[in-house]
């Protein structure tokens, strides 16, 4: 866009409620932000865990993690956790993507393979989750 | 003006002339600080996590797929690589923990005045070593 003063009125045609609801061209407005807040609150706990669980696990065979994941807690959790981690994720990539990537086409060819990417491992793991567990 | 956005952009200056508001200035300007690199290095260690789902995934993928398949991604985890890898994933999500944490009090309105703000960033860095080299003394003990 042309950077440039321009003779329009400095008033833009949109009230301030509607800048603060921030309903614009898009038609949505904090939910992405309150997506990545709420996802981060639940990944504390959730990736502690899996920390733990991991060096719990340190050497175990396949059966033996198929074992863990198979109690019905671990399968939830884990869950969770994949699927905490890929929202969290794609919300934070998109804000990196919006910001350095210049250009329409670029930008939304980006956030497509980003959000094509995160959908794919998400549901990867997920089905490798719940094979192991039943 | 192409876009409404433009607008926003638009001021008078003392003199009562049109001018553009001034957008952020380059990185490059600015004195490197605590701030500003302990920013970069959240969004860094996020875009190095995201990287680091791929392991996630293919551990969990070939755990549910064969035995030969869960030999090979344990191999590479096991290979000096792998661990590379893991150390820096490992303080990487260690950073992003305790920086996000940083970030929800903020988002509560807490931490602004610079004295806390800046204690709470050395706090993040110094939790950041101590729970990396404490994990891999238990990592080294247990295997």
């Amino acid at each position: 866009m042309a950077r440039q003063p321009t003779s329009l009125p400095p008033t833009a045609m949109r009230s301030q409620l509607g800048r603060v609801r921030g309903l614009g061209s898009a038609g949505s407005g904090v939910e992405i932000w309150w997506a990545e807040r709420v996802t981060s609150i639940a990944l504390v706990p959730l990736s502690i865990w899996f920390i733990v669980a991991v060096i719990a696990h340190l050497g175990a065979d396949r059966a033996a993690i198929a074992r863990w994941i198979g109690q019905p807690v671990n399968t939830v959790l884990l869950l969770a956790l994949v699927i905490a981690t890929f929202r969290h994720m794609a919300l934070g990539l998109q804000a990196v993507i919006e910001d350095y990537v210049h250009g329409e086409l670029a930008r939304m060819v980006s956030l497509l393979v980003m959000r094509g990417a995160a959908w794919v491992l998400g549901l990867a793991s997920v089905v490798a989750v719940v094979k192991l567990a039943f | 003006m192409t876009d409404i956005r433009d607008t926003l952009l638009v001021a008078q200056n003392s003199e009562g002339k049109r001018v553009l508001r001034p957008l952020s200035p380059h990185l490059q300007i600015y004195r490197p600080q605590i701030s500003s690199m302990l920013s970069i290095t959240h969004r860094a260690t996020g875009i190095a996590l995201s990287i680091g789902t791929l392991l996630l995934t293919w551990w969990l993928v070939a755990a549910a797929t064969s035995d030969s398949a869960f030999a090979g991604v344990q191999g590479f985890i096991g290979s000096w690589f792998g661990v590379l890898l893991l150390f820096g994933w490992s303080a990487a999500l260690y950073y992003h923990l305790l920086a996000g944490i940083r970030h929800l009090g903020w988002d509560a309105g807490y931490g602004f005045e610079i004295p806390r703000f800046h204690q709470t960033g050395y706090a993040v860095l110094i939790g950041t070593a101590v729970l990396t080299v404490l994990t891999w003394i238990v990592i080294a003990v247990v295997a």
